[in-house]
């Protein structure tokens, strides 16, 4: 408890930006839904054949899943992409429901003896709504608002996936990076967060005025929005990517620190959600650069049949990124392939070597996955087939950062990671042996976009630096410094770097 | 044509809400200015249906009526509803407000300036006997239920109206502050010589508040004359009836 407290202090600043870009998306989409919320529901209590309806189209988006909203939003012109406006934009169309249905359901409630009583005192029909029906339904309409407030505090910790920032970054970060203490110092300021928007919002909805403290919970919501504004000068910056694991990561830091021991002004957005999502932001210039392996590009990018030869697979996806503005830059150094990784003692007593083996166990293990490798054209339905593997148990969907610790407390019996993971060899873990060779090579390699190059002079140059200059064993030892040892990733990739990188001469 | 001296004038009125028995069969009544009239008869007997069509609540599917010498559906319908006070059951004052807002709120509206309106609402508030400075800054919550009729009838007469409509205004009161305040508005309404129609179930009510009264049974108008005809020579039939079950045994 003492240790996450003195972490959590340790990221103070870090923290208090988060917390401020955080509150700013959920108020600010808050302020928008009860601007677009408030007039419909009186339109609708005004016209009662269209309520039904546009209700049941509210309710329909409030089931959608959020991740799987942020991910429809991104390649929308405008408000798409990555980063906090596709993320508000989603978070808003979650906000109109309570917003919309209280604003509706309180101005039916109100009396219809007070309502016939307005009109036959001769208040128009404005008047009646402005003066007699809103104020009464306010209570109700309020409630909704403080709904809507409190979800979108909640939801926006999702938020992170799309590179928006807020409290979601270091869930997101913790989960990648199997760091409780960071899943921790996002999830508690979250709740509390939570907690005080909804007491503020209370407080406000039993104020004497309360059409003047909703100004002020406006003006507020829209000066805190200001901390999404960058008001760093605007000198070109360089924005790298990476996916929401700790090798990706940690590319991702190698790029960003590379580039800035050379003079580029750099902009992080990390952990997002999938190879798709940031091949998305590279091509509508949300991303400019970050690492991809030669195999998922081939077959999840570009949907290329799949192909066991290394120089055959570089050359197509070079010519494919080629092909939409995209520039590949020759590997880094090593392969990052997908290992099924057993217990040592397992692989023992069921003498496990290779993948074909595991037809012995087919029936009894239980598998642990992460949800892309179910769907990747080189992923499990493949493999089995290939191997003509038929499992009993359908196998678990967890994210990449779960996997080892349900392997080793046996919740799962296999788990389908990488060759690089660095807890693999630290938990006595067993790799099985690709023997049939299904998967196809997974070369890291820097993707990045030819107009940034052309916009950056020495932006090649820079990257190129690292071209070569990462092995496998490298890799498993910076991601066990992080998974294993719990360590920043940027101050495990800026140890590196210094090793890795010829020293500037003449400093 | 309306009737000269009407200032209030049903002519053969009917109404039905959807496939239901009519509500209203072909009603006429005429009321003359400084008449107090009442419409008396049981839940069901189309009375208050016929007091909303004078300002407008409702509309006749057949028929016409005309407020001071010109048909409703000429009239601008505020313009209307302003020169017609309208007093409810519990005086359906709004919980929000303060006594004062209440009762000032049309004067407000209709562009009085503020210290206009607080003058007009000390005014009233002292007509209809309650001590404006005591009176002026509470809410509906805390009044009685005579003190919120009262109230009710200020706010009926901010703005001056030449009528007064009555739902049913003492229906929620005890025995005694009903009987009171009948008395009270009664002479209220003759001393600023309003014109006024009250509904009421209550024979007794009927004979004390009003001028005239007129039976309402099953939408039709089965009698109408003054208090002392229809106690004296009542209908056979429903209205001595009604005036047999209301009398004390």
């Amino acid at each position: 408890m003492i240790g996450l407290f003195s972490f959590i202090l340790d990221r103070r600043g870090e923290l208090g930006r988060l917390i401020a870009e955080h509150l700013a998306m959920a108020l600010l989409a808050t302020l928008a839904a009860a601007v677009i919320g408030i007039p419909l529901g009186i339109l609708l209590s005004r016209r009662e054949r269209l309520a039904a309806p546009v209700l049941a189209v509210a309710n329909v988006l409030q089931t959608i899943p959020s991740l799987a909203l942020f991910g429809l939003l991104i390649p929308l012109p405008f408000v798409g992409g990555i980063g906090p406006r596709p993320a508000i934009l989603a978070l808003i169309v979650y906000a109109i429901l309570p917003i919309l249905r209280n604003t509706y359901d309180g101005l039916r409630g109100v009396d219809p003896a007070l309502r016939e009583a307005a009109e036959a005192l001769g208040l128009r029909p404005g008047e009646q709504l402005r003066l007699i029906e809103l104020p009464l339904a306010l209570p109700v309409i309020l409630g909704g608002v403080r709904l809507a407030a409190v979800l979108s505090v909640g939801t926006a910790t999702i938020a992170a996936a799309v590179g928006a920032g807020g409290l979601g970054s270091y869930v997101l970060r913790g989960i990648a990076t199997v760091d409780t203490r960071l899943v921790l110092a996002g999830a508690i300021p979250a709740a509390l967060l939570a907690v005080i928007v909804d007491a503020a919002l209370a407080r406000f909805s039993r104020s004497e005025r309360p059409m003047r403290a909703g100004f002020i919970l406006a003006g507020l919501a829209l000066a805190s929005s200001l901390t999404l504004l960058d008001l760093r000068p605007s000198t070109p910056r360089v924005v790298v990517g990476s996916k929401n694991f700790t090798e990706s990561v940690l590319l991702g830091e190698l790029v960003a620190g590379t580039l800035e021991s050379k003079g580029f002004s750099v902009d992080r957005k990390f952990n997002l959600g999938g190879a798709w999502l940031c091949h998305r932001a590279l091509l509508s210039g949300d991303l400019d650069v970050y690492v991809e392996y030669s195999g998922t590009a081939l077959m999840d990018i570009f949907k290329r049949p799949k192909n066991t030869d290394r120089s055959v697979v570089l050359a197509s996806v070079t010519a494919d990124y080629a092909g939409v503005g995209l520039t590949a830059l020759p590997p880094l150094g090593y392969e990052n392939n997908f290992a099924l990784v057993v217990r040592a003692l397992d692989a023992t007593t069921f003498g496990l070597k290779n993948i074909s083996d595991l037809r012995t166990v087919q029936t009894q293990f239980r598998l642990g996955m992460f949800g892309e490798f179910l769907e990747r054209a080189d992923g499990f339905k493949g493999l089995a087939q290939a191997y003509g593997l038929s499992f009993t148990k359908a196998p678990a969907e967890m994210d990449l950062g779960l996997l080892y610790e349900a392997l080793e407390s046996k919740r799962i019996d296999l788990a389908v990671g990488s060759t690089t993971d660095g807890l693999i060899a630290a938990k006595g873990f067993v790799v099985l042996e690709d023997d049939r060779h299904y998967f196809p090579p997974y070369d890291a390699l820097t993707v990045v976009r030819a107009a940034a190059l052309e916009e950056h002079p020495g932006l090649r140059a820079a990257l190129e630096t690292l071209n070569g200059r990462i092995d496998a064993a490298t890799m498993r030892r910076l991601n066990f410094e992080v998974d294993g040892r719990k360590r920043d990733p940027r101050e495990v990739a800026r140890e590196a770097l210094s090793s890795l990188l010829p020293q500037p001469s003449g400093q | 044509m309306p009737r000269m001296g009407a200032l209030v004038d049903l002519q053969d009125v009917s109404k039905r809400f959807d496939a239901g028995p009519p509500v209203l069969d072909s009603v006429s009544i005429a009321v003359a200015e400084g008449t107090i009239l009442a419409l008396l008869g049981a839940s069901g007997s189309g009375k208050t249906t016929a007091l909303r069509l004078v300002n407008r609540l409702a509309r006749p599917d057949t028929g016409r009526v005309a407020v001071l010498g010109k048909d409703v559906e000429e009239w601008d319908v505020v313009e209307l509803r302003r020169r017609i006070g309208y007093v409810i059951q519990e005086g359906g004052l709004f919980p929000h407000f303060t006594v004062a807002r209440n009762i000032g709120l049309v004067p407000e509206r209709m562009g009085g300036a503020e210290a206009q309106v607080r003058e007009r609402v000390i005014e009233l508030l002292t007509l209809v006997g309650l001590e404006p400075a005591e009176f002026a800054p509470r809410m509906p919550r805390e009044l009685s239920g005579g003190q919120r009729q009262r109230v009710g009838l200020a706010r009926a007469l901010a703005a001056d109206p030449p009528l007064l409509l009555f739902d049913e205004p003492f229906g929620a009161l005890d025995p005694i502050t009903r009987r009171r305040l009948q008395n009270e508005f009664r002479g209220l309404v003759k001393r600023l010589g309003k014109t006024a129609i009250i509904v009421t179930h209550d024979l007794a009510e009927a004979c004390r508040v009003a001028d005239e009264i007129a039976v309402l049974h099953e939408g039709r108008i089965i009698q109408h004359s003054t208090p002392k005809a229809l106690l004296e020579s009542p209908e056979p039939g429903y209205v001595a009836e009604f005036i047999a079950a209301s009398l004390p045994e």
